[in-house]
């Protein structure tokens, strides 16, 4: 489909000159630290001296111009090379693709949890709209999206880990436990059951709310009207009139929410331990770890922009207003 | 053959939710099978309430008072099973752009009518939504059915949503300002394909306009409206050279003159 | 005045209504109710709530009194939300404005510019950005706006590309106004309604960030705040759950508070617009 490879390529081109201006005002922001990591690791191994500050200085290439070190920065993010972390030691980005595979385990659930649900019950409200159902479900989505996430972890760790004990309360999987295969699998699943929940209800909110907007609006339209006109089921009016186009600003939507949900996974991954990108993140805010900071912002920009470019795509499939072109028969 | 009218309308008033005034008052006329009547007035004289309460479409928590008596069965019962919108009734609006739903196919959209009034096979509502297409005059029927709808013009929109109404073959068709939002052109074709249709099908015929010489052309019947009344209902030939109501004259003369003779000669 | 009575009229817009005056009342009558600094020890640590009557919710792990903290701290959250969404919005209004009346390069290179603040999830960008400069109170606010301003900015320069084309901007411009005062003078206060639809939620997730923000340790030390109270009340988590969900409940009741308020304003705005 031609469409799919316009809309491809406009994407790609708009979003370069978007990654050069995340990456100025990041290290713009990030030059203006009070102290940098090599002072963040001295004082972590008790102090030292002068010289010694000014050796790993040098070492780690912090003595030179902010020019130039953008420059070097940014040549070196071209080839892959997002630098070096100095608190843990090891390349940017092997720590953080390390790292990412977790919290995309998550967020991915999470996503596929409140996407699936909030639509669906979205469609159910949005069938009666003003009947009770619709206002309770109204209701209940409300005040899941006005919850903090991390105070619902909690909570969810309370009642669910440490009350009822039927969940653990926290980390990705039973440390040494030897398990491979399917039994690990299941492990994991099961540490991931609250953090999942916690991050997907609030959300699930959301999508509950916008799909139900969207099908409020569309019901006005004179095409539904129409399909009434037929005597088409009820079934068929809401599901393949209403909702098919409700679909297109839901997903709009779940472009903005996977920014959002990054962002949330900061929190959650700190309230259950969870070791991903979210809490490489606060690790390297504690560490005052300049690059990992760096490096951290610049993988979440790209995965918004890829995300936001599945999402175009999914957008083209389902509207065949777009990218098709116009043809007369 | 029963002599009781299609449809016998006595005493309808409707109010919509939250108006202040009714859109109908007191409305009664009767309406004979295969009869063809124009309903003429301004704008907000009530024409389209009244179509939309024929055809059962008036939006939730509008009131209505006095009857409709189809066929003669003025009990609930039968009002209950006649008529069904999409089998009995064919509803147009004024805007094909509107009516057509733009992420579905332009062949489902003609056969799901046929599809659930009918219990058609995908197959065979295929086969029958290319032969309506065929019916209402479209060209390349066959291409058209994966076609959607904005990628066709006004006017062939119009003619989709002609065939998508008429698909579970209903006898009564009701057209709604349908050649309104088109051009002056597409107007007088459209109208003539609505001729063609009724004349074939054996159907009654509700149009709605406030041109008056659509009406003339088209109706055996005409009912005009002015601020929810019925001011004056007749045959059209009467109605139009010799109007009883004042109102109605003054209706008249503000239009095209009548003297042009009618761009659409009706089938005799 | 009257689309204030209309949002009296609104239930969403009464109860929300209703909720954000307990909670401001309770964050400015707190230095009055609560004389004394809210993070100085009174009592024995972890007493019970509804056990004393001169500490009706208990104290926390050092022995602060838990409801002056929350008193206080209700000012704080409501001071840092407002703050950071008048500050977005008024950032985003303006960059909004000038991109979509200047049209051209002006418009492109802005419109970068709000993508990459838009790209970045808004949560990292305060985080990196209070870990920086360091956790105060106008810092935190700054944070959070940064990562605010792109989305009303998004929605002027929509709604400013409709009005611009509209007569009563053609007829502003052969008199001869100075294009900076059409925009505005003339262009801005009519673009304003939808944005304004925009504040309750922006006001909502400003003081949802700001709690993460304390919640992670990154919020002003000197200043009690309800994240900051749920930090320290995880640690304790198993014995003194209460310490966790007090505050818990006050941020969801405000933020509560604040989207059934904005329901209530657009409500009450949608009817005026249906009766224009």
């Amino acid at each position: 489909m031609g469409g799919a490879g316009r809309i491809l390529r406009r994407r790609l081109i708009s979003a370069i000159p978007v990654l050069i201006i995340v990456l100025l005002f990041t290290f713009l922001l990030l030059e203006n630290a009070s102290g940098d990591a090599v002072d963040a690791y001295l004082v972590s191994i008790g102090g030292g001296d002068a010289s010694l500050r000014d050796s790993l200085r040098t070492q780690y290439g912090l003595d030179h111009s902010a020019l130039w070190r953008l420059w070097l920065y940014a040549t070196s993010v071209l080839k892959l090379d997002l630098g070096w972390s100095v608190a843990f030691d090891r390349p940017v980005l092997s720590l953080i693709m390390e790292r990412l595979p977790n919290t995309l385990l998550l967020m991915g659930s999470a996503t596929l949890l409140s996407f699936i649900l909030g639509t669906a019950l979205g469609i159910v409200a949005g069938a009666k709209p003003g009947s009770l159902l619709d206002r309770a479900l109204s209701s209940v989505s409300l005040a899941l999206y006005a919850v903090p996430g991390f105070w619902l972890g909690l909570v969810l760790v309370l009642v669910f880990a440490v009350k009822l004990r039927w969940l653990p309360t926290s980390g990705l999987e039973t440390i040494a436990s030897g398990k491979q295969g399917f039994a690990r699998a299941l492990d994991i699943a099961r540490h991931l059951v609250l953090p999942v929940a916690s991050l997907g209800l609030i959300y699930l909110g959301l999508f509950l709310r916008v799909m139900r907007s969207a099908m409020g609006e569309i019901w006005r339209m004179e095409f539904v009207s129409f399909a009434q006109s037929k005597g088409l089921s009820r079934a068929r009016v809401v599901l393949r009139h209403v909702a098919r186009n409700a679909a297109l600003p839901l997903l709009t939507v779940l472009g903005l929410q996977s920014a959002m949900m990054l962002g949330g996974s900061v929190v959650i991954e700190s309230v259950f331990a969870i070791p991903g990108f979210g809490r490489l993140a606060q690790e390297a805010v504690a560490g005052r770890d300049t690059p990992l900071l760096m490096g951290i912002i610049l993988v979440s920009a790209v995965f918004v922009i890829l995300v936001n470019l599945i999402v175009d795509l999914l957008y083209a499939l389902l509207d065949p207003r777009i990218g098709a072109g116009e043809e007369t028969a | 053959m029963s002599l009781a009218p299609l449809l016998k309308i006595e005493g309808l008033s409707v109010t919509y939710h939250c108006a202040a005034q009714p859109s109908l008052r007191n409305v009664s006329l009767q309406l004979q099978e295969k009869q063809r009547l124009a309903i003429i007035g301004e704008s907000g004289s009530g024409k389209s309430t009244l179509a939309r309460c024929i055809a059962g479409l008036l939006p939730r928590g509008a009131k209505t008072e006095g009857q409709l008596i189809w066929n003669g069965h003025p009990d609930k019962s039968h009002q209950a099973r006649f008529p069904t919108p999409g089998r009995d009734i064919a509803y147009i609006f004024q805007d094909p752009s509107a009516s057509l739903n733009p992420v579905l196919t332009i062949g489902e959209q003609v056969a799901e009518a046929a599809i659930r009034h009918l219990r058609l096979t995908r197959k065979q509502a295929r086969a029958h939504a290319r032969d309506l297409l065929t019916e209402v005059q479209l060209p390349n029927p066959d291409a058209l059915l994966s076609a959607y709808p904005h990628q066709i013009s006004g006017g062939q929109r119009q003619r989709v949503a002609i065939a998508a109404a008429i698909s579970a073959a209903p006898k009564i068709l009701i057209a709604d300002e349908a050649t309104s939002a088109l051009d002056t052109i597409t107007q007088a074709a459209i109208a003539r394909l609505l001729g063609r249709l009724v004349s074939a099908n054996g159907m009654t015929l509700i149009f709605i306009t406030h041109d008056i010489a659509l009406a003339s052309s088209l109706a055996d019947e005409i009912a005009v409206f002015q601020s929810g009344r019925l001011i004056e209902s007749g045959k059209a030939q009467d109605v139009l050279s010799n109007p009883a109501s004042g109102d109605t004259k003054r209706l008249l003369s503000s239009h095209l003159d009548l003297t042009t003779p009618p761009q659409i000669r009706r089938a005799s | 005045m009257t689309v204030l009575s209309q949002v009296f009229r609104s239930r969403e817009g009464l109860v929300g209504l209703a909720i954000l005056f307990v909670v401001a009342a309770s964050g400015l009558s707190a230095p009055f109710v609560f004389p004394n600094d809210p993070l100085s020890i009174v009592a024995a640590p972890l007493i019970p709530p509804f056990t004393d009557r001169a500490l009706p919710l208990g104290t926390d792990t050092l022995g602060r009194d838990v409801l002056a903290c929350l008193f206080h701290a209700a000012r704080s959250s409501l001071l840092v939300g407002l703050c950071a969404a008048a500050a977005a919005l008024l950032i985003g209004t303006v960059m909004g404005t000038l991109a979509g009346f200047a049209g051209g390069i002006i418009d492109e290179a802005l419109m970068r510019i709000t993508d990459a603040f838009q790209i970045v999830p808004s949560f990292l960008l305060a985080l990196a950005f209070v870990s920086t400069i360091g956790p105060s109170l106008p810092i935190v606010v700054i944070a959070i706006a940064l990562g605010a301003w792109a989305d009303p900015a998004r929605l002027t320069r929509a709604q400013v590309l409709s009005i611009r084309e509209r007569d009563y901007v053609a007829s502003a411009r052969t008199i001869g106004m100075h294009p900076m005062e059409i925009a505005f003078r003339q262009i801005l206060p009519n673009a304003l309604p939808p944005v304004m639809a925009l504040a309750a939620i922006i006001v909502a997730a400003a003081i949802l960030t700001e709690a993460a923000l304390s919640f992670l340790g990154l919020g002003d030390p000197n200043i009690v705040t309800w994240g900051g109270m749920i930090a320290e009340g995880r640690n304790v988590l198993r014995s003194a759950a209460y310490l966790s969900i007090i505050p818990g409940m006050a941020l969801l009741a405000t933020v509560l508070g604040v989207y059934l308020l904005g329901e209530g304003i657009n409500k009450a705005f949608a009817g005026q617009g249906a009766a224009r």
